[in-house]
């Protein structure tokens, strides 16, 4: 319904009627959230106008070129890569219109309650109780690994509804009110000696049913979306030449002579080429997406970056030498948000060592690749046919 | 980089690959290459005839008006994808692509301009004179011009056993036509089965100048680098296709071996790295096609395509176990083919040495 000349003439009629120089930039994200300007691919009313996806990148050409505020996604890369498109896809229409302009005008952050201490890889095995009282479910238990829980106003939820049955069986997804009384957030301090993540305790935290996504017991379905979105979200990203990791180790290359060896040019070498092809498949992928052709090339896309950022960063300390032995602060802090190649390379390189876990770790990434795309028969299971509350654990 | 390259294939090109695929499946299985391997005629000249002459490939690179089809190096490496698939004994990239350059860098001479047609239609197959291994920019033999004829000898050329004319560069800095009639051409016993080399012997042989030899050299390596990830992604995607295929079947300890993690994970990675070959291969086509980033684009394909594919076809003889170690399964003639190719046209190192200079990160 709408193409490109079209897009374009609206954004540039919203822009002449809210002049980014003369409005609030709250006010400006509301309006171009009620333009159907926030992501073109949502349905008219929610911030789309039920566009293709790819042309989004025409509304953001022309808002940039105004000068235009965005939503700082980096803010709230949980909210719009992972919760939007599963209330989107599972939401009734309540719970799109109360929760998606709030979450993309980032004026509440989202932050992810699905891993736990007993159910990391086997997320499906988690323990978090949710039982049923009258009109809400009352819910026990402890995340862990959760980003942005400290600044969060909803988290996603995954629960335990049912304990007799299956594992994968009796799981259902809510949205839980962050400022509930039950909720504690502990920071969890990392290798970096900053706190991007945090321990998140639940006591008999009230949810009202309205707040269910999906139905009862069709949780973990509904926990696929999110996930599979997630991979997306980290792979799918569309990047300059040295845009990434190996960016900053290329212009210390340049501008310090001095440090540089002949076993580092070839390593870097290699890596700079690495980095390059994973950047092109990444704008590959992209093309696929913006002609309607997805492939399975996203799955694979997050287990490149990870061992590319590790090793790049890694190289990057090296040739720093004697200075690669400092590293710039250890000091606690708890950031906002998340930044890869922010601060210096001891902090990229400690960093980086999360990209092979967070997000699924590789190892259950290449178990993907090999049984969805490759088609390879799974490892025998012994936790299949058996009730969740029978489980060795 | 304002632009990107388009990295997907289009409907033509996936037609295109549809044909050859079809003209392979049925005129080129893997144990019909392997019998003629070790015969005195191990190319295919009846499927080359097929490719070239009956489908009209053999012209692809070259503009409608000279003769050709006037398509564009994305097309051409379509038809390379499918015959590294099928280890195809063929002389396309050293004639249609190799050759073929080297002749459209010679716009000037009329012979050059005959030849160049006589290639496109498959009038004639085409061999550039200069080792196989070879980088563009890097040194090759030049052999001696004298009174109008040339004296010297080239080894390593790959695919001469059946070219009708030679593109011979002579250390008078001329790219010479010699007939390949003229030439002593011998076979030498070569690592890739099917792609087999020969030593070029002149002695005293007429030639005719058809331009100069650095740029006309120098535009056939790189266009030869180039197209060669395509087919390097062909013999990568097979590999990959046949041993995951293998290991669904194969069964040991009362499963398929394919269920085990630890190989699992092995062809996980392989397939990463082929679909990563995949949007090298496509950029560097495109790049060729568009005259865009070309330098770059070709050398970052080379220095990915070369060990990715090597270990492609490594991973597929380890994970077939004993039988990928047999002469009657195909996977050698792969192997051989994707080690052979990490040097043809200038190692990955090579490649890599190159980009130092155009990215500028310079060696210490």
């Amino acid at each position: 319904m709408t193409d490109a000349s079209e897009l374009r003439r609206r954004t540039r009629e919203f822009l002449a009627a809210h002049p980014p120089a003369a409005t609030g930039r709250l006010d400006f994200l509301r309006a171009r959230f009620d333009a159907g300007l926030a992501w073109v691919h949502f349905p008219e009313g929610l911030g789309g106008l039920g566009a293709p996806r790819a042309l989004q990148a025409v509304v953001d050409a022309e808002l940039e070129a105004a000068g235009a505020p965005d939503n700082d996604p980096r803010r709230i890369g949980i909210g719009l890569g992972m919760a939007a498109p599963t209330i989107l896809q599972y939401g009734t229409e309540e719970q799109k219109r109360r929760f998606l302009k709030p979450l993309w005008t980032g004026e509440e952050v989202w932050c992810q309650l699905f891993s736990e201490p007993g159910a990391g890889s086997d997320l499906a095995a988690l323990g978090t109780r949710a039982v049923r009282e009258g009109d809400d479910w009352v819910v026990n238990g402890q995340k862990v690994w959760t980003s942005s829980a400290h600044v969060a106003r909803w988290a996603i939820l995954i629960a335990r509804t049912d304990p007799d049955v299956p594992k994968h069986k009796g799981i259902t997804y809510f949205l839980c009110d962050m400022t509930d009384p039950g909720v504690e957030v502990r920071p969890l301090r990392q290798i970096t000696g900053e706190a991007e993540f945090n321990e998140v305790f639940l006591t008999d935290v009230r949810i009202p049913d309205s707040h269910r996504l999906g139905e009862v017991g069709d949780g973990w379905r509904v926990a696929q979306t999110t996930l599979n979105n997630e991979r997306v979200a980290i792979g799918g990203m569309r990047l300059p030449r040295e845009g990434g990791m190996i960016g900053p180790v290329s212009r210390t290359w340049r501008e310090r002579p001095e440090l540089r060896t002949h076993e580092l040019h070839q390593r870097l070498l290699k890596l700079w080429v690495d980095a390059e092809v994973a950047r092109l498949t990444g704008e590959r992928l992209r093309q696929q997406l913006v002609a309607g052709q997805p492939g399975p090339e996203g799955a694979g896309m997050k287990l490149g970056f990870a061992r590319l950022n590790q090793e790049i960063s890694g190289l990057e300390v090296e040739l720093l030498g004697a200075e690669g032995l400092l590293y710039d602060d250890w000091t606690m802090r708890r950031p906002e948000k998340v930044d890869f190649t922010g601060r210096e390379a001891g902090y990229r390189y400690l960093r980086a060592k999360g990209n092979s876990i967070e997000g699924g770790t590789s190892e259950v990434l290449l178990n993907i690749v090999a049984e969805r795309v490759l088609g390879l028969p799974a490892e025998p299971r012994t936790d299949k046919d058996v009730a969740w509350k029978d489980l060795a654990r | 980089m304002s632009t990107q390259p388009d990295l997907l294939y289009s409907e033509e090109e996936e037609a295109l690959r549809g044909a050859v695929r079809d003209l392979l499946t049925d005129h080129c299985d893997a144990a019909g290459v392997l019998a003629r391997a070790e015969t005195d005629t191990p190319h295919d000249l009846s499927l080359w005839k097929e490719l070239a002459d009956g489908m009209g490939l053999a012209g692809l690179l070259v503009p409608e008006d000279r003769g050709g089809q006037g398509a564009t190096h994305r097309e051409a490496a379509v038809v390379l994808e499918e015959l590294g698939r099928a280890v195809a004994p063929v002389p396309y990239l050293t004639s249609a692509v190799v050759a073929t350059e080297a002749l459209l860098a010679c716009d000037g001479d009329t012979v050059g301009q005959e030849l160049l047609g006589d290639l496109a239609s498959a009038r004639k197959t085409g061999a550039l004179a200069v080792g196989l291994h070879t980088a563009a920019g890097g040194a090759f033999t030049s052999v001696r011009a004298e009174n109008g004829t040339l004296s010297g000898t080239v080894t390593g050329v790959a695919d001469a056993a059946v070219a009708d004319v030679l593109l011979v560069p002579a250390d008078d800095g001329g790219l010479y036509a010699v007939d390949a009639d003229a030439a002593a051409i011998t076979p030498q016993t070569s690592l890739d089965l099917t792609r087999p080399l020969a030593e070029v012997r002149l002695d005293a042989a007429p030639g005719r100048r058809i331009g100069d030899a650095g740029p006309a050299v120098r535009r056939a390596l790189r266009a030869g680098a180039g197209l060669l990830a395509s087919e390097q992604l062909g013999l990568a995607d097979w590999t990959l296709t046949e041993t995951v295929r293998y290991l669904k079947d194969r069964k040991q300890f009362n499963r398929p071996v394919g269920g085990f993690q630890a190989l699992k994970h092995r062809l996980a990675r392989l397939w990463l790295e082929v679909v990563n070959l995949r949007a090298a291969a496509r950029a560097a086509a495109d790049a060729l096609a568009t005259g865009a980033d070309t330098d770059v684009s070709v050398a970052v394909a080379q220095a990915y395509a070369a060990p990715a594919a090597v270990h492609a076809a490594e991973e597929a003889l380890q994970l077939h176990g004993g039988i990928g170690m047999t002469w009657e399964h195909p996977v050698h003639l792969y192997l051989k083919r994707a080690k052979a190719d990490s040097i043809a046209y200038g190692t990955a190192g090579a490649h890599r040495a190159a980009l130092a200079e155009l990215v500028d990160l310079r060696a210490p």
